[in-house]
């Protein structure tokens, strides 16, 4: 049997209505998820950050976005940054740390991390990735590998004596290397996933730490701000 | 025409096992091998899935006489890309942590054969009713499947089910099997038993014919 092509030819204007009609159909669908959506997904983004900021920082009790202004002095922002910087306080108002958002190239896509900067112990000290897209079983061991994580309850990031850059880069090493409390120990296996983690967190730490070292205790703590 | 004589149950029952996705049909095997890691991954993609399966059987069959056969594929792309990128969404809005599970693997169900294979085959032939039957009883036999090779990949991969342990500490995982050629080993382990099980069903059933004549 040849019944397709005994019948007749298809009008160009039947094709023309079928895939209009069916990308309207699709367009429609797809923005009714969308606007169903966004509120719960903002709000699940929003608790999401809270959870990890008190994760990478427990003593944190509220929190205030700082940018950088345009005399390249911190200040308080009200908008939603890309990559916020977070200045953290206790109960008392006492400043006890910075969370951080940071960003580089994976070895699939980008790494988005979250790490907090004591400034008592000139050091980070706790760190969450937030998004990534790494490898299942090689890259992603970054988020579990507990010598990995190990690395950042105390990464040394101190300033020079001017107080204008980092006193070493932070690096990664090769896995069992690590002998410098700025070093970052690596994953065998894992080995781009753990050296961009590294990179990024040398970039972020480079351009922000001596900032907030310099202006973090000048911001103004307004009662009630902050989450 | 044999379809007439198919009972609904039949055409959800079919994709379970005779016409399984994964085990039969060896279809949508990027998923199964990529997302089997661990039983929970397994069972998310799974569900993720059947889900897309679902309502693009139902549109696909709703829109079969609207859908002129020349612009079928294009079609039928554009409905799945949609029903897809709804579940993206959904999920987002269940959960973070499950998005970040699944992570790239959600927005590759659009490549999923099994899914524009079914459209295809089924839902552009038959009613509404029959074509979510068949998306159902495939999208389960797809999330058994995945099951299965996830739950073989977690025991010896990492020694647990769903992040339980079950196996004592001693026991020496095996890293492959959560790496990706682990996929392999444990769908050939599967597809071989599968096989023997087909084999002797067959063997059984021209044995009665021969004793009936």
């Amino acid at each position: 049997m040849n019944a397709p092509e005994t019948q007749p030819q298809t009008s160009a204007w039947s094709i023309y209505r079928a895939i209009v009609g069916i990308g309207v159909f699709c367009a429609l669908v797809i923005v009714i998820v969308f606007q169903s959506t966004a509120d719960r997904i903002r709000q699940n983004q929003e608790r999401f950050l809270a959870a990890a900021i008190s994760e990478v920082l427990p003593a944190s009790k509220s929190t205030i976005a700082v940018t950088l202004s345009d005399g390249g002095r911190l200040a308080a922002t009200t908008e939603t940054l890309a990559l916020p910087v977070f200045l953290a306080y206790d109960e008392d108002s006492r400043l006890v740390g910075a969370v951080l958002a940071a960003e580089g190239m994976g070895y699939q896509d980008n790494i988005r991390v979250l790490y907090s900067y004591s400034f008592d112990k000139n050091a980070i000290v706790g760190f969450k990735i937030l998004d990534s897209k790494e490898t299942p079983g090689l890259g992603d061991r970054v988020e579990i590998e507990p010598h990995f994580i190990a690395n950042f309850e105390a990464l040394d990031v101190r300033l020079n004596s001017n107080g204008d850059k980092l006193d070493h880069e932070i690096m990664t090493v090769k896995q069992g290397e690590k002998t410098e409390p700025w070093q970052v120990d690596g994953i065998t296996g894992a080995t781009i996933t753990s050296e961009a983690i590294g990179n990024l967190l040398n970039e972020s730490a480079k351009a922000w730490i001596p900032v907030l070292e310099r202006d973090a205790m000048s911001i103004e703590v307004t009662p009630g701000g902050g989450q | 025409m044999a379809t007439k004589q198919v009972t609904p149950t039949d055409e959800f029952v079919k994709g379970l096992w005779r016409d399984n996705p994964v085990f039969v049909q060896v279809l949508g095997m990027c998923p199964a091998l990529a997302v089997s890691n661990t039983a929970m991954n397994a069972l998310a993609m799974g569900l993720a899935t059947t889900f897309v399966l679902l309502m693009s059987g139902l549109s696909v069959s709703l829109l079969r006489n609207f859908i002129p056969r020349e612009a079928r594929i294009v079609s039928f792309i554009c409905i799945i890309a949609t029903f897809v990128t709804s579940v993206d969404y959904l999920i987002m809005a269940i959960s973070l942590e499950l998005h970040r599970a699944l992570g790239a693997f959600i927005a590759l169900i659009v490549v999923n054969c099994l899914i524009l294979g079914r459209a295809e085959a089924f839902a552009s032939k038959n009613r509404p009713g029959r074509a979510l039957l068949d998306g159902l009883g495939m999208g389960i036999g797809f999330t058994l499947a995945l099951l299965f090779i996830g739950v073989v990949r977690e025991i010896l991969g990492s020694g647990s089910i769903f992040g339980f342990a079950v196996l004592p500490d001693t026991f020496q995982t095996w890293t492959v099997m959560v790496l990706p050629s682990g996929g392999f080993f444990a769908m050939a382990l599967w597809l071989l038993i599968v096989n023997r099980l087909k084999q002797r069903e067959t063997e059984a059933a021209k044995q009665t014919k021969r004793a009936l004549s």
